[in-house]
Formats: C-alpha cells, sequence, structure tokens
C-alpha cells in the first residue's frame, strides 16, 4: 500500500499545484514533495534489511491477459525511491529564485515524472515498469521544451526521439518475453527470472533491452542527445535528467537486462565493458575542453556513467554495490554542481568559464559548498564519490585487470577538468563580471547543506546506504549465476 | 439488427426534421437517435441471433464494432456546429446520409453472406462520395468528392468481380459454404478461388485505405469537410477492418497460409507508406490522412497474425485510433476554421491561447504515436502481442520502426503548440465541443490506464 502512495501522491499532488494560480504554486509543490519525502522516508524506518520485496501491492490490471499491476519494494528499489524523494524537494526548493511563465503547469510536469520515477523504481511486472518509464519521460520532454534556452525545441525532439526509439525495441523484447513465460503468461518479474531461454536468442534480445538502457544512461556511443539537452533544458530540468532520470537506465539494467537475459549479458559484457571505459575516457577528455560550465559537468556525467556502467557488467558483489552507492553519490554532486552553476548564471548572467574569475573572495559560503561537492566528484576520500569510485574500480579490476587500470584514469582526468574548472572560476582576480557576486541566500543554503551532508554521511559511513541494498544485490547475483 | 432498422427510419425521420425552419433543432435530434441507436445495439449483447435466412447475424463481435462506430459517429457530430450556424442549406440531408453510412456499416460488420457485405460497402461508400462533394463551392471538395466516386465505384466493381469468382469457384455466397468449400477444394488447385479472393482483397484494401491502393486518400482527406473526414478516417475504416477480419476468418479461416504472404506484404507495406509518406507534409489535414493510412497497418498486423488475440486488438485499437483521430479533427476544424489553414503553422501557441484545445491535441497525438498513460498505448501493446504470439518478430521490427517515425510527425504538432509564439487570438468553442473534447481526452486517458476494461469484450 506504501508503495502504492507513493506512486499516486505527487500525480495527485500534481493535479492540485495545476490549480494554484500564479507562483503561489512553487510553494504548494514544494509541500507535496516533503509529503513524499516523510513517505520515503517512513518507508526506510519500516523497512526490513533482507531480500525480500516489501511493501507489495498486486492488483489484477489486464486480468485476462496475466498482467498484473506489481509494485513493491527490495532494498535496491528502496535506494532508488530515496534518492528520488531526497532529491525532488531540493530541485522545487532550487527554483525558487525564479519566476518562471506558467508555474503551476512546471511545477505539476515535475511531480507528476516523480509519479513516473517512483514507479520505475518499484515496478515489479514488465508493462508497469515500461508504463512508467514513458511516463517519466513525458514530463521531462515538456520541462526541456517549454521552459529551456534557444536551441531547445531541436535538442529535447532529439532527446525524445532518440529515447522512445530505444524503449520500442525494448517494449518488444518485453512483449517476446511475456510469450516465452510458461502456461498463461505472466510479465511478472520473476516470471522472467524463471526463463531459460537459448543463448542466441537472449543475444538478440540482449541488445533490443541494452539500446534502451544505453540511451537513458547514457553510454558511450549512444551519448548524442545528452550534452545538447543538458545544456539546454532549464536548471531544474538538468538536475531532473541527471541526478535522477539517467539511473532509470542503470536500474533498468540492474533489474530487467542482468537478471532476465544472463546469457546474453555473459556474451556481450567484453563489448559493453569497452564501449563504457571508451565512454569514460571519452567523456573526460571532451570535458576537459570545454568552455560552458554545464557542458563540462554534462560530459562530466558521461564519464561517470561509463564507470558506473562498466561496474554493473562485471556482475561481482563490488562493481554492483559500488553502482548501487554511485548512483547516489552522483544523484547528490551532480544535482549540487548543475545548482550552483545555475546560481552563478542567474548573478552574472553567463557560463563561461573564461568569463569568471575570484568568486571566492565575496562567498565564503558558496566556495565551500562547491568545493565539497567538486571534491565529491573527483572522488577523494572521506567523501561519496570515493566508496562509489572505489568499489567500481575495484569490481572492473577483478573482471580485468587492463580494464580496471584504464578505468582508474577517471580519477585523474576527473581532478584535471574539475579543478581546472573550480580554480578558474572560484580564483585568480576578479573582474568586473564578477566584482559584485553575492553569497548564498537562504532558501539556497537550503538546496546546498543537505546536499553536502550527504556527501560527507555517505563518504563517511557508506554502509548506512550499502547495508540497505546488499542482500537483494547478492539475491540478484544469485538469479544472475543461475 | 434492430439498430439497422432504427437508423434506416431515424435517417428518413430526419429528413422531414430539415423542413422545419430551425437547424439548430437537428443536432439534438440526430444525437438522439444516434443515442437510441447505440442502446439497441447494445441491447444484443451476448444474445446471438441471425435473420434474413441467416444473410445477417449479430454476435459480440458484430455488436462491438457497431458500437465503436455508432460511438465514434456520437462523438462527431457535435464538431459540426459551425455548419449549423453557417448558411449550408442541406443541413438535414447530410446527417441523414451519415446515418445511412451507418447502416452500411453496420451490415458490413454483420454480414453472412457476400451479397450483404457488397451493399454494405456500396450503402456506405455511395453516402460518401456525396458527404465529400457537401462544401459544394470549394473547389477542392469538388475534387475529393469526384476522385472518389470515380475509384471507389471502379474498386466496389472489382469487389463485385471478386464476389462472382468466389461463387464460380464455390457455388456459394454464405461465408461458412466458402469456408468449407475452400477447405475441401485445396486452393493451390484451385486458380478461381484465390482470383476471387485476391479481388476481393484489393477492394477492402482500397476501402480501407491499404497500400498500395492508398492514393486516393490524401487527395480526398484534404477536400473533405473536416467533419466528414473524421467520420471517413474512423467508422469508415473501423467497418472497413472489421469487415476484412470477419471474411477473412469466418470464410477463409481454414487456408491461412494460402494469403497470408499478400496480406503481410500490404501490411509492411502501409506501415511504410502511411509513415514516411506523413513526414514530409506540412498540413495537418494531410498528415493526419498518412497516419490513418499507417493505422490502417497497424490494424491489419493483427489480421496478419490471426490468432485468438487479433478480434480483441482491432477492437481495442479501433476504439482507442477512433477516439483521438475524432479528437484531432475536431480541434483541427476549429484551428482551420479560425485561422483559416490547416499548415502546422496555424497551431502555433496554441497553448497560450487555448489550453484546452491544445491539451486535447496533444493527448490525442501521444494516443496516436503510442505513448502510455493513453489508449493507443496499449491498442499498439495489443496488437504487437497478436503478431508476437504467431512469431511475427520482423514485422515488429518494421512496426516499431515506423512507430518511431510516427512519433516524430505527431510531436511536430506538440512543439507547435507548446513551443512556438502564438500565431493569432484565442479560439472560441462551443459548450458542446468542449464537453465532447474532455468526454475524448477522458476516454483515452481511461484507457490508457485501465486497458483492462476494454480489451478482452470479445
Amino acid at each position: 500500500m506504501l508503495t502504492a502512495l507513493l506512486i499516486l501522491w505527487p500525480a495527485l499532488a500534481a493535479l492540485l499545484v495545476l490549480l494554484v494560480k500564479g507562483q503561489g504554486a512553487k510553494k504548494v509543490a514544494f509541500g507535496a514533495a516533503l509529503v513524499e519525502l516523510v513517505l520515503g522516508v517512513w518507508a526506510w524506518i519500516n523497512f526490513a534489511p533482507n531480500a525480500s520485496t516489501q511493501f507489495l501491492l498486486n492488483e489484477p490490471w489486464i486480468a485476462d491477459a496475466g498482467i498484473m499491476f506489481k509494485v513493491g519494494m527490495d532494498g535496491i528499489s528502496l535506494l532508488m525511491v530515496l534518492l528520488t524523494v531526497f532529491l525532488v524537494p531540493l530541485i522545487i526548493l532550487s527554483t525558487f529564485k525564479h519566476n518562471y511563465e506558467k508555474p503551476s503547469s512546471f511545477y505539476a510536469l515535475i511531480l507528476f515524472m516523480q509519479t513516473g520515477l517512483v514507479g520505475v523504481f518499484t515496478a515489479l511486472d514488465a508493462f508497469v515498469f515500461y508504463f512508467f518509464w514513458e511516463v517519466a519521460l513525458i514530463p521531462i520532454y515538456f520541462i526541456a521544451g517549454m521552459w529551456g534556452g534557444e536551441n531547445r525545441v531541436r535538442v529535447t525532439f532529439k532527446f525524445f526521439i532518440y529515447t522512445v526509439f530505444g524503449s520500442l525495441f525494448m517494449l518488444a523484447a518485453f512483449v517476446y518475453l511475456y510469450f516465452q513465460t510458461p502456461g498463461a503468461h505472466s510479465s511478472e518479474e520473476v516470471a522472467f527470472y524463471q526463463l531459460i531461454l537459448d543463448a542466441g536468442t537472449q543475444s538478440w534480445l540482449f541488445w533490443f533491452l541494452f539500446i534502451a538502457f544505453a540511451i537513458k544512461m547514457p553510454v558511450f556511443p549512444f551519448h548524442t542527445w545528452q550534452p545538447d539537452t543538458y545544456s539546454e533544458a532549464p536548471a531544474a530540468g538538468t538536475m531532473l535528467l541527471s541526478g535522477i532520470m539517467l539511473k532509470m537506465g542503470i536500474y533498468g539494467v540492474l533489474r530487467w537486462l542482468l537478471p532476465v537475459v544472463p546469457l546474453g549479458v555473459s556474451q556481450w559484457s567484453t563489448v559493453v565493458m569497452v564501449l563504457a571505459i571508451i565512454g569514460i575516457i571519452y567523456g573526460a577528455i571532451i570535458a576537459i575542453r570545454q568552455q560552458d560550465m554545464k557542458r563540462l559537468v554534462a560530459f562530466s556525467s558521461v564519464s561517470h556513467v561509463g564507470l558506473i556502467a562498466a561496474g554493473l557488467f562485471t556482475l561481482n558483489e563490488h562493481g554492483l554495490q559500488g553502482a548501487m552507492v554511485q548512483m547516489l553519490s552522483h544523484g547528490v554532486n551532480v544535482v549540487g554542481m548543475f545548482f550552483i552553476i545555475d546560481i552563478i548564471q542567474s548573478r552574472i548572467g553567463t557560463r563561461e568559464i573564461a568569463a569568471m574569475g575570484g568568486i571566492t573572495q565575496n562567498t565564503p559560503f558558496l566556495s565551500v559548498c562547491f568545493l565539497v561537492l567538486l571534491l565529491g566528484t573527483v572522488a577523494l576520500p572521506l567523501t561519496n564519490g570515493f566508496v562509489g569510485e572505489f568499489l567500481l574500480l575495484m569490481g572492473v579490476y577483478q573482471y580485468n585487470n587492463w580494464m580496471g587500470a584504464i578505468a582508474g584514469l577517471t580519477i585523474i582526468l576527473g581532478a584535471v577538468y574539475m579543478l581546472r574548472m573550480f580554480q578558474r572560476v572560484m580564483f585568480g582576480e576578479q573582474n568586473d563580471i564578477t566584482r559584485g557576486f553575492t553569497d548564498l541566500t537562504f532558501t539556497e543554503k537550503a538546496v546546498l547543506v543537505p546536499l553536502v551532508v550527504m556527501v560527507f554521511w555517505i563518504g563517511l559511513h557508506p554502509n548506512t546506504f550499502l547495508s540497505l541494498s546488499e542482500p537483494s544485490v547478492l539475491k540478484l547475483l544469485d538469479v544472475i549465476k543461475r | 439488427m434492430t439498430s439497422i432498422i432504427l437508423l434506416s427510419i431515424f435517417g428518413i425521420l430526419n429528413l422531414f426534421v430539415g423542413f422545419m425552419k430551425s437547424k439548430r433543432v437537428l443536432m439534438p435530434v440526430v444525437l438522439l437517435f444516434l443515442a437510441v441507436a447505440l442502446g439497441a445495439t447494445l441491447l444484443d449483447w451476448n444474445q446471438p441471433k441471425s435473420y434474413f435466412s441467416n444473410m445477417l447475424s449479430t454476435d459480440n463481435f458484430s455488436v462491438g464494432f457497431t458500437a465503436v462506430m455508432v460511438l465514434s459517429t456520437l462523438f462527431i457530430l457535435p464538431f459540426s456546429r459551425r455548419y449549423v450556424i453557417n448558411e449550408n442549406a442541406n443541413l438535414a440531408e447530410y446527417y441523414s446520409l451519415l446515418l445511412f453510412a451507418l447502416v452500411g456499416g453496420i451490415m458490413m460488420v454483420t454480414y453472412e453472406n457476400l451479397l450483404v457485405l457488397f451493399l454494405g460497402i456500396e450503402i456506405m461508400s455511395i453516402s460518401m462520395y456525396i458527404m465529400a462533394g457537401s462544401d459544394k463551392r470549394n473547389i477542392l471538395s469538388n475534387e475529393a468528392s469526384m476522385k472518389y466516386f470515380l475509384m471507389g465505384s471502379f474498386f466496389t466493381g472489382i469487389i463485385l468481380f471478386g464476389v462472382a469468382l468466389l461463387y464460380g469457384a464455390t457455388g456459394a455466397f454464405y461465408l461458412t459454404d466458402i469456408a468449407d468449400a475452400a477447405i475441401r477444394m485445396e486452393p493451390g488447385t484451385a486458380p478461381l478461388l484465390l482470383m476471387g479472393l485476391l479481388l476481393v482483397l484489393v477492394g477492402i484494401t482500397f476501402k480501407i485505405g491499404a497500400a498500395p491502393f492508398h492514393f486516393w486518400t490524401p487527395d480526398v482527406y484534404e477536400g473533405t469537410p473536416t467533419v466528414f473526414t473524421s467520420y471517413m478516417s474512423t467508422v469508415v475504416k473501423t467497418a472497413g477492418i472489421a469487415a476484412f477480419y470477419k471474411l477473412m476468418s469466418a470464410a477463409f479461416g481454414g487456408v491461412y497460409d494460402q494469403w497470408f504472404p499478400t496480406v503481410v506484404a500490404i501490411t509492411v507495406l502501409t506501415l511504410i507508406i502511411g509513415n514516411i509518406g506523413a513526414v514530409t507534409q506540412t498540413s495537418m489535414k494531410r498528415m493526419l490522412a498518412y497516419s490513418s493510412i499507417s493505422h490502417a497497418g497497424y490494424l491489419m498486423i493483427a489480421l496478419t497474425s490471426f490468432n485468438d488475440r487479433s478480434e480483441n486488438a482491432i477492437l481495442f485499437y479501433s476504439l482507442a485510433y477512433g477516439v483521438a483521430t475524432i479528437a484531432a479533427f475536431g480541434v483541427l476544424k476549429y484551428v482551420a476554421d479560425e485561422r483559416g489553414s490547416d499548415e502546422y503553422t496555424s497551431f502555433n501557441g496554441l497553448g497560450k491561447t487555448n489550453p484546452l484545445l491544445a491539451f486535447a491535441m496533444t493527448v490525442a497525438m501521444l494516443s496516436l504515436a503510442g505513448i502510455p498513460l493513453t489508449g493507443g498505448f496499449f491498442g499498439k501493446l495489443f496488437l504487437f502481442s497478436a503478431a508476437l504470439e504467431k512469431d511475427l518478430l520482423w514485422l515488429i521490427v518494421v512496426a516499431v520502426l515506423m512507430s518511431a517515425v510516427g512519433i516524430y510527425y505527431y510531436f511536430r504538432v506538440i512543439i507547435a503548440m507548446y513551443m512556438k509564439e502564438p500565431a493569432g487570438d484565442r479560439i472560441s468553442v462551443d459548450p458542446l465541443a468542449t464537453f465532447t473534447l474532455i468526454s475524448l481526452v477522458v476516454l483515452t486517458v481511461l484507457m490508457g490506464v485501465m486497458p483492462g476494461l476494454f480489451s478482452n469484450l470479445l
């Protein structure tokens, strides 16, 4: 029941927000997101830390076809839901300084997207998963397309076509799998896990499923929509895309690819690993050359996601647990980075790194927050990034030493582009543009402080989160190695 | 059957109502007629009967499709209000023709005898020829009517020729007798039977606007007054595909292997031509014409796969497609009338000036594109399921690729509405049409959220 409430509440709240006229909508939306956060924390408190699926709801949906509306949470789902309910209120709060046109639609779309996201992370039936997968996409398309920058129409259109194209193949694969289930067919997760298909079938099914997830994450070479979309979308849209939506792809691999077509995975994992590692290096090198802060972080995201993807396909515990914790860390860090970029842009009207300098001098608070998040991103020990990247690299190293060594370059390259950006933007001489820069306002602090706290929490005591997902991850590995 | 009789009488009655001075009374009367006919249709649910020495028979299949057609007509009519206000003199006749066309459509889904099928097609087509030309001062409308009439009657002739050959081969007009004969005589050795089947198939393919006999669709759709275009692309198409399915299942189900290659070729061709053709259009109305071709292709996927899922899949898809198409044509009509053109550009900024129209159009486009939360998604899902149960994976790959193409042209409208500056002022919409649009949106979303309600009726 609690899961259903977590899914339904944002949608209901979205309808409520639509009725609010004017800028009051943002406060109502923030309130609604806080309620959702409370629900999420409530689920966390009542969650028994074992591998079982909890808060299960199993109602007939298309009864005669054996398709159930089945949702529930195990440790993996719970972590993703927690990430969602934690970030969405912060993302809403981060927009308080903007006065968007048609605010009620804007905030209703954000909440509506949250319904889709929570649905994706809790779905236990393939068609329910696909349903929410697309439900999450429609709002972000409108958010980016209606409130974005100059090239928004072209860029978001490309993004939309690209992702839908991928997911249609996933749908075809799901329907195919559905017909492979014995008896009166079923599309439940457990039914898919029990399938024994021959290697040839799994081989093409793998690509049908993987292409959808690879586009969403995005893994090199399916990433071409991503930097443009990130830089054209409004700040809140970029945060939703990078902070949460990208995790849909990773989660999809974890839940609907690895355990469903294990033989396909073992055939193709080397190819995917190589692509992912190319992505790590490629994203990092391009990030070094970027002049626009938002594009820089966008490419760094390609790089980081490459490492997570590589970790997934190692199929060992370190890789998967590393992916879990890195999903949380990346969500926290990237949302923080994009928010800081938004703060800078709204103060001085540009994101050009070359135009800035000396911002630290007026802004102690901003500088500290920026530095903490940045160090989290470059995986300094004691921060969240370290835990995730360390586990991931260990996993990749176990899979193949050379791959581990090359993937390890991400830490060095990450430090290069991030510190270079920080140095040029924050240090140095003040110029005319940055002279009047003011420090954080109260709402900005209210967004950044929880993020900074999370950086240290995950960095210092990752077990809070690792222990949640560990039983489920081990169970998943058993299914994969069946 | 009751609905055939009722609608025929209503059609004649309606002509007399047309003698009254006030044209405003016409629409409520016709809506009432249709509601009564819908009620009478639904009374036959689960009560199979046959009439006229078994030339017609009602079963759940026919009731389901009749209900979809009557319901579609009910939804289409409110958008014809403009005609009531304008000087159009022959309104009663047009409404009567709509009712008569509906009678033809119902005959096309209740037939047990090929002659009745032919009669149904003729009754429906002749009404449509006239309606295509009902905007008689508009040269495009005249052209549409002429094209439709010339080609339509040609293809009706082909159907009749096919029926004659089938009679020659099997000695029967009844579907069941033909089915027996077809299995008995091993069609591979009976060229007359195959030829007859092919000709009938070609004729019906023309009527539902499937490739390669689709070429009339864009021109005719464009010239025909929008309300009647909407009728053509929903009611006529539903009747056509249901008749097609009934023919193939009841008479030729036993010789599936013989007709499968032809039908699958038509399906693939239709999907590709419809979707690729729609991409290059700049006029919304022509785009919807090509989109209707592509949806004929999707519907034919169920026909091609021909199994126990097909019937329900076709019914669900027809309803979802019909509802979305009517909403799209409804909004198009208001926009085109007000802004003087049916190009995409006239939709610019509709989201700002008319949020409701824009929202209805968005839901319709999402449904036609097959995005979840709308009926169109589950329609496609059920069609794909039917095909995959027959292991037609390659066909699904084609359909999936074409769906991705579809998203491109459907979203161009959404982009115009929400991401461009307004092309004109607010468009005023009368309350009845507003109410209808809201109902269409609600029905589309209902089908998209609780598909179980509609998915296993037959």
